[in-house]
C-alpha cells in the first residue's frame, strides 16, 4: 500500500492540477495578507476561501484522479495485491498530495508575514487544521462517488450535487426549519444538526473565534458553552475525524464488492 | 497709638482665625481620639484633619459646615454595619478617607458617603472600599463629587447599591471617578444640569452609568468597559454624549448604549469596541449620532422601528459582524456620509462619497432578529447568497433605508 501511496503521490506531484492548486493559495493568502493590514478581514476572507474551494477542489480532483487512473488501478488489480491496498493507497497518496499544496499554498505566506507568534497564531493553526480535514473528508467522498458509479457524467455529476448539498443546500434547508419551528427553542437540535456537515462544522469552529461579539447573544452563549470549550472541540474534531473515516470505509467496503 | 492700633488689629484678627477657621487635629494621644468628640468641639469652618489610624464610630453625622481632610488615608470603618458619613450641612468638604465596610441592607439605602439635601459640598479624592453605595446625593444641589476610587464587592443585583447614586439632584459635578464592582456605576435620577466627565465605570453587574428622567445632562470623556449591560440612558431629554468609550460589553443582553424613550441628544465622536450591540435603540427620538467610531461589534446599531428623526453622519463601522439592524419595513431616520467597511461601490468622479448608495442592513440581520438560533448560519454561503440576492433587489429590508453618500475612506 505505502508503494502505491507513494506512486500516486509522485504521479500527482507531476500534474499540472497540484501546481495550480499550491500557487493559487499561494497567490489569494499572500495577496490577502500583503493588501490588507488587518488580521481579521483576512481571516475572514480566507475562511471563506478554505470552506468553499477546499471542498470543491478536493471533490472534483478526487473524482477525476479515480476515473483517469482506473486503467492503471485495473493493471495493479492484475498483480497479487490486496484490492483495498490499491485504493486505499491511491486515496492517501491523491489526499497527500492535496494537503501538502494546501499547507504551502497557505502556510510560507503565513510564515513569510510573520503571522505565527502574533495574537491569531492560533486562529490561523485553527484555520489550516480545518482545511485540511476538510480536503480529507471530500476526497474520500470523491471516491465513494466515482467507484459506486462506472459513468463518468453520472459520478461527476453527483459530486458537484454532494458539493452543493453540504455546502449550500443544507444550510438552506437549516434555514426554513428553523424558520417553521421558530417558536420552539432550538439550540441542541441545531448543535446537533450542525455535527453533520463538516462544512458547517468547519465554519461554526472558526468562527467561535472570530465573530465572538456576535455570538454572545443568548444562542450565541449556548453554542459558546458547548463548542467554545476544550470538550466541545474535541467533540468536533472527533466529529470531523468521523467525517473522514466513515466515507473511507464506505468507498472501500463499494471497492470490495465490486466487479473490475 | 499706631502699637495700640496693632494689638487691637491682632486681636480681631485672632478671634476671626479662631472662630472661622480652626484647625482640630484627630489623632491616637492627641486632643480628640475620636472623630466625634472633634466633630461636638467644632465650629462651622474649622477644619478636621484626621490622621491614619482605623475609626469605628458608628455613623458621623455632620450637621455643621466644616471640612474632613484625611492624612494618609486614614480608615473609617463601618464593620459591615451602618451608614459612615451623612452629611446635613452645607459647604462641607470631604477629603482624602478611606471609607470602608457598609453592610448591606434590603430596607435602606446605607451608603458610605451619604449627602441629604444639602447645597456647595464637595466630596474629593476618597477612597470607599466595600460599601453598599458609595457616594449617594439625596435633593443637593451644586455639589461635586470629584477623584474618589469606589471599589465594591457586588455578587448579585439583589443585594448591592450604586458606585455613585444621584437622586433628585441639580448641578452636580461627577469627575474622575472610578467605579468597580457596584450594581450600576453611576446612577442618576432626576438629575438635571449635571457633568459627568472622566469616570471610568467597569466591572459593575448592571450599568455602568444609568440615566432616568434626567434632562439637560452632559457626559463626555468617560470609560466604560465589562459592564453587565453597558450604559442605559431611559426617558430622559437633551442628554449630551461626547467622546466615551465603551468596550467590552459582551453577554446574552448586553449593549454599549442603551437608548429608550430619549429625546434630543447629541451623541458624539464616541468609541464603540466590541460590544454584542454598539447602541440599541427603543423610542428614541430626534438623536444626532456624529462622528463615532464602531468597531468589530456584533450589531453595530440596533435600532427598532419606534425610533424616528435620528441623523447618523460621518460615523465609522469597522468589521461588525453587523452593522445595523431594524425590526420594522420603514424606517424615518437619516444615515448619511458614513464609513461602511463592508461598502463596496467605486467613485468615479472623486468626490471622496461613492456613486452607489449602500445598504447597510443585510437580509440575515433580519432573519437572526426574526429567529435568533439561525446566528449559526453567520458566514455559510448560503447565507452569503441570500444576501446578495436581497441586495440586489431588496424585499425585506426597509427600502428607503441606504446612505446615498457613503464615505470612500474612514473619516480619521
Amino acid at each position: 500500500m505505502l508503494k502505491i501511496l507513494k506512486y500516486s503521490f509522485f504521479d500527482l506531484s507531476r500534474s499540472y492540477w497540484s501546481y495550480c492548486y499550491l500557487l493559487f493559495f499561494l497567490i489569494t493568502t499572500t495577496v490577502l495578507l500583503y493588501l490588507s493590514q488587518d488580521p481579521f478581514k483576512v481571516m475572514v476572507s480566507l475562511l471563506n476561501i478554505v470552506l468553499i474551494l477546499t471542498p470543491l477542489i478536493g471533490i472534483m480532483l478526487g473524482t477525476m484522479y479515480f476515473y483517469n487512473s482506473r486503467e492503471f488501478a485495473e493493471l495493479l488489480l492484475a498483480q497479487p495485491i490486496k484490492r483495498t491496498s490499491v485504493f486505499l493507497g491511491q486515496y492517501l497518496g491523491l489526499s497527500l498530495s492535496l494537503t501538502l499544496s494546501f499547507l504551502l499554498g497557505m502556510g510560507l505566506p503565513f510564515l513569510f508575514f510573520g503571522v505565527f507568534g502574533s495574537d491569531h497564531t492560533l486562529d490561523f493553526l485553527m484555520l489550516i487544521a480545518v482545511g485540511v480535514l476538510l480536503t480529507l473528508v471530500f476526497t474520500a467522498l470523491a471516491f465513494v462517488v466515482a467507484s459506486r458509479f462506472e459513468n463518468k457524467l453520472k459520478g461527476f455529476g453527483l459530486a458537484i450535487l454532494v458539493w452543493l448539498s453540504l455546502a449550500v443546500l443544507y444550510d438552506g434547508l437549516m434555514l426554513i426549519l428553523m424558520l417553521v419551528f421558530e417558536s420552539y427553542p432550538l439550540e441542541k437540535a441545531v448543535l446537533a444538526a450542525v455535527l453533520f456537515n463538516p462544512i458547517d462544522l468547519s465554519r461554526i469552529l472558526i468562527m467561535l473565534r472570530l465573530d465572538i461579539s456576535a455570538l454572545l447573544g443568548f444562542t450565541g452563549a449556548v453554542f459558546n458553552a458547548f463548542l467554545g470549550t476544550t470538550q466541545g472541540m474535541l467533540v468536533a474534531f472527533l466529529a470531523l475525524l468521523l467525517w473522514v473515516t466513515s466515507p473511507v470505509f464506505g468507498f472501500l467496503h463499494v471497492i470490495r464488492g465490486k466487479d473490475f | 497709638m499706631n502699637r495700640r492700633l496693632l494689638i487691637i488689629w491682632c486681636l480681631i484678627i485672632g478671634c476671626w482665625v479662631n472662630t472661622y477657621a480652626d484647625t482640630l487635629d484627630i489623632v491616637a494621644g492627641g486632643r480628640f481620639e475620636k472623630i466625634n468628640a472633634a466633630l461636638a468641639a467644632a465650629d462651622s469652618g474649622d477644619v478636621l484633619r484626621i490622621f491614619p489610624g482605623l475609626y469605628k464610630e458608628g455613623t458621623l453625622i455632620i450637621d455643621k459646615s466644616v471640612t474632613l481632610l484625611g492624612i494618609d488615608y486614614p480608615r473609617i470603618d463601618g464593620e459591615e454595619q451602618q451608614e459612615i458619613i451623612r452629611i446635613i450641612a452645607d459647604h462641607v468638604v470631604v477629603k482624602g478617607l478611606q471609607v470602608q465596610n457598609v453592610g448591606t441592607s434590603y430596607t435602606e439605602d446605607r451608603a458610605g458617603i451619604k449627602l441629604d439635601g444639602v447645597q456647595n459640598v464637595q466630596i474629593v479624592e476618597n477612597r470607599l472600599i466595600n460599601c453598599f453605595f458609595g457616594v449617594y446625593l439625596k435633593q443637593s444641589n451644586d455639589c461635586r463629587v470629584v477623584a474618589n476610587q469606589i471599589i465594591g464587592k457586588a455578587e448579585k443585583e439583589m443585594s448591592s447599591g450604586n458606585a455613585i447614586h444621584l437622586w433628585y439632584c441639580k448641578r452636580i459635578e461627577v469627575r474622575d471617578n472610578v467605579a468597580e464592582h457596584h450594581r450600576d456605576g453611576i446612577y442618576l435620577e432626576f438629575v438635571d444640569d449635571s457633568q459627568v466627565t472622566g469616570n471610568t465605570s467597569s466591572f459593575n453587574l448592571r450599568y455602568g452609568l444609568h440615566f432616568m428622567f434626567s434632562n439637560y445632562d452632559d457626559y463626555s470623556h468617560n470609560v466604560f468597559q465589562s459592564n453587565g449591560a453597558g450604559v442605559a440612558v431611559m426617558f430622559s431629554r437633551n442628554i449630551r454624549m461626547n467622546n466615551n468609550v465603551f468596550q467590552d460589553n459582551w453577554g446574552m443582553a448586553s449593549y454599549g448604549l442603551l437608548l429608550k424613550e430619549i429625546y434630543d441628544g447629541e451623541i458624539k465622536e464616541n468609541h464603540f469596541i466590541k460590544n454584542t450591540i454598539g447602541i440599541y435603540g427603543e423610542s428614541a427620538n430626534r438623536l444626532i449620532i456624529q462622528d463615532n467610531d464602531f468597531q468589530s461589534n456584533g450589531w453595530a446599531l440596533k435600532i427598532l422601528g419606534s425610533c424616528v428623526d435620528n441623523t447618523f453622519t460621518g460615523n465609522n463601522f469597522l468589521t461588525n459582524t453587523f452593522d445595523l439592524t431594524t425590526n420594522s419595513n420603514n424606517d424615518y431616520n437619516l444615515y448619511q456620509g458614513n464609513y461602511w467597511s463592508g461598502y463596496s461601490g467605486y467613485d468615479l468622479n472623486r468626490d471622496g462619497y461613492g456613486d452607489v448608495p449602500h445598504r447597510p442592513i443585510q437580509m440575515f440581520s433580519y432573519v437572526v432578529g426574526r429567529v435568533d438560533v439561525s446566528i449559526i448560519l453567520l458566514r455559510s454561503l448560503f447565507v452569503d447568497l441570500l444576501n446578495f440576492a436581497e441586495k440586489v433587489t431588496p424585499v425585506f429590508i426597509p427600502e428607503g433605508l441606504m446612505d446615498t453618500q457613503p464615505l470612500m475612506q474612514p473619516r480619521p
